[in-house]
């Protein structure tokens, strides 16, 4: 499998990365060589086996839905680039 | 710089004590811990050339210790009391800017604690900075990284050509082997911790995965990243890995098990093990002064009591590129919340969805993007199933290989840490990324089986540069592989660490 320019540009979208022009083609040349290497897993046999969901078997860990922290809203927009009222600014996103 | 006497009497300059001696010696009242921690910052002013360490922070370093020796006053000393470390710029360390190695996260400053941080500091310790890696932890050589390359204290015979400390891990590495800190904290995804401690001389352990919390880490794959120490000596990482592992309700991959005493396994013996040597590590082209190692490893382990039995794992080979879909696909998912809004660089654009796109074309080096891409790629409409699923299955069994070893009644496995010694700075930018990326090709199946993996220093090669040997573990027995590495440690000698070319 490998990648043509149109679908670098879609992917650099999908991702919200600007691309210059200047950098599709040396970019679809380092996709298309770490798709090459991989390329070497279709030959494994995977029938019946299951994708791996849990890394260590665990049970998944449960609490009480109830309030235990919060109220620090000041803290949680400190590094923003911009900021009102405890909101988060950006350019508009609906017409 | 003061002398400081160890406990047989000799006297050597601060920097030169391993961890745990400069835990008796603290104790002992040899040396004061703002003694110990003035040593440190002073080494790091002369050894700036090695680029180890991101942000000094030696205001803070100094209030710390301090604070230290006022416990040791009051007879109340922690564990890792006065002890200087440096901390890998990955993990969020309140009031101190956190980058990740990134131009994106330059002026981050976390108002919160990382688990694993907060863990040493309830311990002790101090903080002499935070240390340089692969951007967001993506590389392994430490030349990916914003805010410059990390240089090795390493230096081949004869050579003044700069090597690279590995990575990602790169600046925690060189620190620990330049003795810049006593200890550093580093994570491990696809080998970076191992690799760059393999590298450098040093001792790096990546414990099994849910071992340490990962809250507050800067997360590149959420499946494969774990926390743990590199230090100079199997002892220290033992005692690192102690404080730093734990649970944690705030990680749901974090297991609820208590932390075993890791320093009383060190001097537990390997007699009546068995170990393992998988076949399927012995790849072409291998140096034969790595096969030379391999083979004295497993003579070691053999003369100390072990028995040594050959296994196979027969999805090895698949390992490396199964890696190559699951860490940039989970990474893509994870590296989408740096888009400007809330935190870091924020780049303007005609309209948000220009924002979003400048600011991280602006923000992310060229690595990072090109994971990020693949990533979005292999999870994209029409190859999900093909390539991350497959990925996947995959995964499943390469850990069953590893079960079914360890079924059989095989306790470790012994194999090379890397393929060849440290390269040099610029010597695998070609064009090809997977010419850098065969240098995790031994350490990757431990991430991606969920196990814990060790790296511990074994032979110089014929450059005079550092050679390591990997010990792989069951799942949640760290204690095993700190026993056999300190076989291999004792066997192999302390590696001499390098004199300081930058002094």
């Amino acid at each position: 499998m490998s990648v043509d320019e149109k679908t670098v540009r879609r992917i650099a979208h999908l991702a919200r990365i600007a691309v210059t022009d200047d950098e599709v083609g040396p970019l679809q040349g380092e996709l298309n060589a770490i798709l090459a290497f991989v390329e070497q897993l279709g030959a494994i046999d995977v029938s019946g086996v299951e994708p791996m969901t849990s890394v260590t078997p665990m049970a998944m860990k449960k609490r009480e839905d109830v309030v235990t922290e919060g109220g620090r809203a000041a803290d949680v927009v400190a590094n923003a680039p911009e900021t009102e009222d405890n909101y988060f600014l950006v350019p508009k996103v609906v017409e | 710089m003061r002398a400081v006497a160890r406990e047989d009497g000799n006297s050597v300059d601060p920097n030169e004590l391993t961890l745990a001696e400069a835990r008796d010696a603290l104790k002992a009242k040899r040396i004061s811990a703002r003694e110990l921690t003035q040593a440190h910052l002073d080494a790091m002013a002369k050894a700036r050339a090695l680029n180890a360490y991101i942000l000094e922070t030696p205001d803070r370093a100094l209030a710390m210790a301090d604070a230290a020796d006022q416990k040791f006053a009051a007879g109340a000393a922690r564990p890792l009391e006065g002890i200087p470390l440096g901390i890998k710029d990955l993990f969020c360390t309140e009031g101190v800017t956190t980058t990740a190695g990134s131009k994106i996260l330059e002026t981050f400053v976390p108002h919160y604690e990382s688990a694993v941080s907060a863990n040493l500091w309830r311990d002790g310790a101090v903080m002499l900075g935070k240390l340089n890696l692969d951007e967001f932890a993506m590389g392994s050589s430490n030349e990916t990284s914003a805010y410059g390359n990390v240089v090795s204290p390493w230096r081949r015979k004869g050579s003044e050509a700069q090597l690279v400390p590995g990575g990602s891990s790169g600046g925690s590495a060189a620190a620990v082997a330049a003795r810049l800190c006593l200890g550093a904290t580093a994570t491990d995804t696809g080998g970076s911790i191992r690799q760059p401690a393999a590298f450098t001389g040093t001792v790096g352990i990546k414990p099994t995965y849910g071992r340490c919390s990962r809250w507050g880490t800067v997360a590149f794959a959420s499946s494969l990243d774990q926390a743990g120490p590199i230090a100079r000596t199997v002892r220290d990482c033992a005692i690192l890995l102690g404080s730093m592992a734990g649970p944690d309700a705030r990680d749901t991959t974090c297991v609820d098990l208590p932390v075993p005493d890791f320093e009383a396994a060190v001097s537990r013996g390997v007699k009546g093990l068995t170990i393992g040597i998988p076949k399927e590590y012995r790849v072409d082209g291998m140096p034969p002064e790595i096969q030379k190692l391999w083979d004295d490893g497993a003579a070691w382990l053999k003369d100390a009591g072990a028995t040594i039995r050959e296994i196979s794992l027969p999805h090895t080979s698949s390992a490396l590129p199964a890696y190559y879909i699951v860490a940039p696909a989970e990474a893509s998912s994870n590296l989408a919340r740096y888009d400007g809004v809330r935190y870091g660089l924020r780049v303007p654009g005609k309209d948000i969805a220009g924002m979003y796109e400048n600011t991280r074309a602006a923000g992310f080096g060229r690595e990072v993007k090109r994971r990020i891409m693949i990533g979005t790629y292999v999870l994209s409409a029409g190859y999900y199933d093909a390539y991350y699923v497959r990925a996947q299955k995959i995964r499943t069994l390469i850990k069953r290989d590893f079960e079914e070893a360890y079924a059989a009644g095989i306790d470790a496995i012994l194999t090379p840490a890397t393929p060849s010694s440290a390269f040099g700075i610029g010597e695998k930018a070609s064009a090809d990324p997977v010419e850098m990326y065969l240098n995790d090709v031994f350490t990757v199946t431990v991430n991606m089986a969920g196990l814990p993996g060790i790296a511990v220093p074994a032979g110089i090669d014929g450059q005079g540069l550092p050679l390591g040997l990997q010990l792989i573990g069951r799942p949640f027995d760290e204690e095993t592989l700190f026993a056999v590495a300190q076989v291999i440690e004792q066997a192999a000698g302390r590696t001499t660490l390098p004199e300081p070319w930058w002094a």
